[in-house]
């Protein structure tokens, strides 16, 4: 701790005399009777497309084809080299032509030389097509899904949730995560969206139901 | 491309342009600034273009949510609630970031703030610092302070990096480089680049898509090599400790991710008191501001995450003016900004004056209440602010945290006019005048502005009468605002157009800027 702690405290007391000295934080009302989340659709199918208005390439497949799938889209992509995760799952690139390397601490510029990233999920909501990241299984951490330009993320159909107020009590707060609604984007020239600035410039979502 | 961008050379050509950063002190007040402005046909054209577009994107998904109104009450309780019982929860966020491993630093005013931060990254013995967007850090002029100790702070957000680049100042909370097009772009970046970095590439066209490409050229090597970084917060989550910063480019995930030490300056008014708070906030922001379900990266972090990220994170909590915004019982609800700039996207004086009119890196409709509280109305660049709107309600409407501007803009007009001082006075009549006086100006945008009715006194209350009483406050039909937005938006301007005036020429518009 440094600085004015004291003083800055004492000023924002010195603000608030006018607040009853019984009064509790608790005693602010706050209304809470928005939704949990919004009737516009089949959670699956709301994501997909969603997703698909950010421009994100969508797939959705049953188990059994999801190696098919990831296979395909990194042959697709061209990717010859892709990281994962050191515990993301065998079989997902059980079909893939493409080299897998486990991310060990690779530094920046092993990273970035990196044709790709595969990775899964914690949680992904449908009405506002994200996804998001909090270092755990399959995840990796925050370095591994920036500085590659092509990101597979690997969805399962029972992390879908419908709504924001839905995500938040299944994340803990105690992990950096990382919230991810499409591919990276500008809108700063004319207010014209560009896809691809400084992280991955293709996102691709497999959807595994 | 040469890698080769950190040669003695290229580093002390960005240490001239960092130390000849362009201020916005000193401004001129209001009137004479917007006069200024809507002389530039370049200048008003780009803002009708930007802020038709955003907020015809933001009406369609606020559109979608049918709870928007309950959202907003929630966002607006929840934030009452935190400045109500500020002390308490900006104990417990010092406490809960400590707990997590970072270090909380209390800031009471700018200098104090910046000598902090430039404290901090001497400690780290790096000379370069890689910044995100941040209202904050611009209030403070942090750049111009590193500057000074020698330490240079490269902006990294497009739009900040375009104003950075040109020695501009920023004109728009959410796009500060809104006032450019995309062939003013493209002439700073070819001119600029070399000199901070990465020089432009050969024949830079001015395809939106082929100037972000050269943003990301030229900001890679320096993303990847940097140590230190400086970030702002959206929202600081007082039960966790946790920091949440939403962006689209990027550029925040890396300077949030790939640096050794973090920097956050965080005004004192950005906490929240709890995680599931969030719900609230991060539905309201992304449509609210860029018109977006969600924005492309939202991060949140707690402290230090072992093997993850920084490994070294200080919250610099900034007081600087905020305790005496927080001690007025009807400004106070300035604080509750969350910054999401669709005030100033649907404000007509706004639209016509642009960002730079208001004197202050705080803008439009929230500026004109923010600036003045921050650093009262001594003096006649303050004292105009609370005169440079017609009070059409506009901005009240479209706030996600419901803040009455309208009622904070007359309460500060009292104050004004009740203040010894015919300087402050006389700037502040200027500014009424040019706003009142404006029926040619604000056309049709501010004769609509009837949903605004019942806030506008016919009658300015208190000391403020002495000039109401000899002034008409404009007449205000039945019309709504936004079935006005909605009718005169239905049809795409031609370049040049000007709905808004329907009985002028729109040849003006052609020119190029100066
Ligand atoms: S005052 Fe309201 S509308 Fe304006 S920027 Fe702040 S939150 Fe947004």
């Amino acid at each position: 701790m440094s600085g004015s702690r004291e003083r800055v405290l004492a000023r924002v007391r010195a603000a608030l005399a006018d607040v009853p000295a019984g009064e509790a934080p608790e005693d602010v009302a706050v209304p809470r009777d928005y939704a949990p989340a919004h009737d516009q659709g089949e959670t699956t199918a709301l994501f997909a497309e969603r997703l698909e208005d950010y421009k994100a390439l969508v797939h959705r497949t049953p188990p059994e084809g999801l190696a098919a799938t990831v296979a395909r889209a990194l042959a697709r992509r061209g990717a010859g080299r892709v990281a994962a995760a050191e515990d993301a799952p065998e079989d997902w690139f059980a079909q893939a032509e493409a080299e897998v390397v486990r991310d060990g601490g690779l530094d920046v510029a092993g990273l970035d030389r990196m044709d790709g990233v595969v990775t899964g999920c914690a949680v992904a909501v449908a009405e506002t097509g994200t996804i998001v990241l909090d270092g755990g299984r399959a995840q990796g951490r925050r370095a591994l899904t920036l500085i590659p330009d092509y990101h597979l993320c690997v969805v399962r159909g029972d992390q879908i949730v419908a709504g924001v107020p839905q995500a938040l009590p299944r994340l803990s707060p105690a992990r950096p995560l990382t919230w991810i609604s499409g591919p990276s984007a500008t809108s700063d020239i004319e207010l014209d969206r560009v896809e691809g600035v400084h992280g991955p410039r293709t996102l691709e979502v497999v959807i595994v139901e | 491309m040469s890698p080769d961008h950190s040669s003695p050379g290229a580093g002390h050509a960005a240490q001239d342009r960092a130390a000849g950063h362009a201020t916005f002190l000193g401004m001129l007040p209001f009137p004479e600034a917007a006069e200024r402005a809507v002389g530039d046909s370049q200048l008003r054209h780009n803002l009708r273009m930007a802020t038709r577009t955003i907020r015809h994107k933001r009406e369609e998904v606020v559109g979608e949510l049918d709870d928007w109104s309950a959202l907003r009450a929630a966002g607006k309780a929840v934030k009452d609630r935190t400045l109500r019982h500020l002390d308490t929860y900006l104990e417990r966020l010092e406490a809960a970031v400590t707990a997590a491993g970072g270090r909380v630093h209390w800031a009471a005013d700018a200098a104090e703030a910046n000598e902090i931060v430039t404290g901090l990254v001497r400690a780290t013995g790096e000379t370069d610092v890689v910044k995100v967007k941040s209202m904050a850090t611009q209030e403070i002029e942090l750049n111009e302070a590193l500057a000074q100790a020698g330490i240079i702070a490269y902006e990294t957000d497009l739009a900040e990096l375009i104003v950075q680049l040109s020695d501009d100042l920023p004109s728009h909370i959410l796009v500060p480089a809104i006032h450019r097009n995309r062939a003013e772009i493209r002439e700073i970046f070819r001119d600029r680049m070399a000199a901070w970095g990465v020089a432009a590439p050969e024949g830079l066209g001015d395809d939106p898509r082929a100037l972000a490409e050269a943003a990301r050229v030229h900001l890679r090597e320096r993303f990847l090599r940097s140590r230190v970084a400086i970030s702002g917060a959206n929202f600081a989550v007082a039960d966790t400790g946790t920091m949440v910063v939403l962006e689209s480019e990027g550029n925040g995930r890396m300077c949030l991710t790939l640096p050794q030490t973090l920097i956050s300056v965080v005004g004192i008014e950005k906490v929240v008191p709890t995680w599931s708070d969030l719900e609230v906030f991060l539905q309201l922001l992304p449509r609210s501001s860029t018109g977006e379900r969600m924005n492309p990266y939202t991060s949140t972090w707690t402290g230090v995450a072992p093997g993850d990220g920084p490994q070294e994170f200080h919250l610099v909590l900034l007081d600087n003016g905020r305790s005496d915004v927080l001690a007025d019982e009807v400004g106070r609800q300035a604080l509750r900004c969350i910054r999401c700039s669709a005030c100033l996207n649907i404000c007509p004086v706004y639209e016509r004056t642009g960002g730079h009119a208001y004197g202050s890196v705080y803008p439009g409709p929230i500026g004109a209440i923010l600036t003045p509280q921050l650093r009262g109305t001594a003096s006649a660049q303050e004292a105009s602010l609370p005169y440079a709107s017609s009070l059409c309600g506009a901005c009240y409407e479209v706030c996600p945290v419901a803040i009455d501007i309208p009622e904070v803009l007359v309460h500060l007009r009292e104050e004004v006019a009740a203040s010894p001082g015919h300087r402050a006075e006389k700037a502040a009549m200027g500014a009424a005048g040019w706003v009142l006086g404006g029926e040619r100006r604000l056309g049709a945008a501010q004769r609509a502005a009837s949903a605004a009715r019942s806030v506008v006194p016919r009658r300015m209350p208190g000391p403020a009468s002495a000039w109401t009483d000899t002034r008409d406050i404009p007449e205000i039909p039945e019309e709504s605002f936004r079935a006005w937005w909605r009718r005169e938006g239905a049809a795409e301007p031609a370049p040049g157009a000007d709905p808004a005036e329907p009985g002028r020429s729109g040849g003006d518009e052609e020119g190029g800027r100066r």
